[in-house]
């Protein structure tokens, strides 16, 4: 016993970011942005705090399925960019939907949704929950360096959800974590303890652009062969991959090096950035908004981010 | 193993550009190869090369290039 994908959601806020005005704050261009990364524009919280954005996916998600909050038995929340230290995103997102159920966050940063599926899935096969929300959540604004131009251009704000129900349709997966504070690192705010005399490091992303490239494409590429194997079917019956958006030139290499056809490998992240643990789900409620998903279609997710980790699961629609 | 002629035949592939234009003096950026391209041509060779080449140096023209691979590759052959 796992879980069946019941229901989807997502919302962004309203507020867009495009690359012509970005380069009036930093030294950039249209042009290198979109050759660089792919990133045309870019949506960003003016008002909105990260459960705010996590409450209104859920609730999309909750509303077409026809369910209420009192029917939900967990609600999981993917997330690096909590408001609070403590209450967690889950607990306000629970609070927004008027729900009673448990509700925790999971912290590993673009690959912590497909973490949240696998730790869903565990309280499915114990028989622990009927119906349960998992939420990616990130408002990435909060956490960028505003005055780095290389950095600033890549990230924005977003949440997806996804309603789970008890089914058979989560099929394999690998979760992955290489310890390494090098090559991708947030560091939290540093407090002001007059006893602390360690180093405090600003409170943004610092990330390797060469490094975290070599990392994904080869997680990308062996996760998913791996999954494929483990749910006993060949990588070319995969219907749609839904990679993590971090950057299209990561996807454009990962696909030149799997036999899967491009056109299978899904691509947003034109209009939102890398959007980190709520890229996925953002993804799977557009495509399957659009219709895209047939029943019993073989979808890959897979992600890969700061940690390091990795993580790539087969479900089927 | 000559690394020039096997980055020089990458570089060619990848921007679709006269061989003659790419010599070790070559700016990688004047080619329009940019760092994440160059990732692209290193993990590319360690396939064909079956080596890891952990990539940690700020490379400027083709030979900067040809000689931190040649670096790595004699690294791994004194390991």
């Amino acid at each position: 016993m796992s879980f069946r994908i019941v229901s989807t959601g997502s919302y962004v806020p309203e507020r867009i970011l495009n690359n012509e005005e970005l380069s009036h704050m930093v030294e950039t261009n249209d042009e290198w942005i979109t050759q660089r990364v792919g990133i045309k524009e870019r949506h960003i919280s003016v008002d909105e705090p990260t459960s705010e954005l996590g409450y209104k996916a859920a609730q999309r998600a909750l509303d077409a399925a026809g369910v209420t909050a009192d029917q939900i038995d967990m609600i999981i929340c993917a997330s690096i960019t909590a408001e609070y230290k403590s209450p967690n995103v889950a607990c306000m997102i629970q609070k927004k939907l008027g729900a009673t159920c448990p509700a925790m966050d999971i912290n590993c940063a673009c690959s912590a949704f497909v973490f949240a599926l696998e730790t869903a899935a565990g309280y499915f096969a114990r028989g622990k929950v009927n119906r349960m929300l998992v939420v990616g959540a990130e408002r990435l604004s909060a956490t960028v360096d505003w005055t780095h131009r290389s950095t600033c251009v890549i990230f924005g704000d977003g949440a997806g959800a996804v309603l789970l129900e008890k089914g058979d349709n989560y099929l394999s997966s690998r979760l992955h974590s290489y310890g390494d504070n090098d090559i991708i690192r947030i560091p939290n705010y540093g407090g002001d303890s007059p006893f602390y005399k360690g180093p405090i490091e600003k409170p943004v992303i610092n990330m390797n652009g060469q490094e975290t490239f070599k990392f994904a494409v080869k997680s990308i590429c062996k996760d998913i062969a791996d999954v494929a194997a483990d749910a006993g079917i060949k990588v070319e019956d995969i219907s749609w991959v839904v990679p993590h958006q971090a950057n299209s030139r990561i996807i454009d290499f990962a696909k030149k090096k799997l036999p899967i056809p491009g056109d299978r490998f899904y691509l947003n992240i034109e209009r939102y950035g890398n959007t980190s643990s709520a890229s996925i789900p953002i993804a799977l409620d557009e495509l399957n908004r659009k219709g895209c998903f047939k029943r019993g279609e073989l979808l890959a997710l897979c992600a890969f981010g700061g940690g390091l980790s990795s993580a790539a699961c087969i479900i089927r629609w | 193993m000559d690394i020039f002629e096997k980055l020089k035949a990458k570089i060619v592939e990848k921007i679709d550009c006269d061989p003659s234009k790419v010599t070790r003096d070559t700016s990688l950026i004047g080619l329009g190869i940019d760092s994440l391209d160059t990732v692209e041509m290193i993990m590319d060779l360690e396939e064909e090369l079956g080596v890891e080449l952990e990539f940690d140096e700020a490379v400027t023209t083709v030979d900067d290039l040809v000689k931190f691979i040649e670096k790595r590759l004699k690294e791994k052959e004194n390991a």
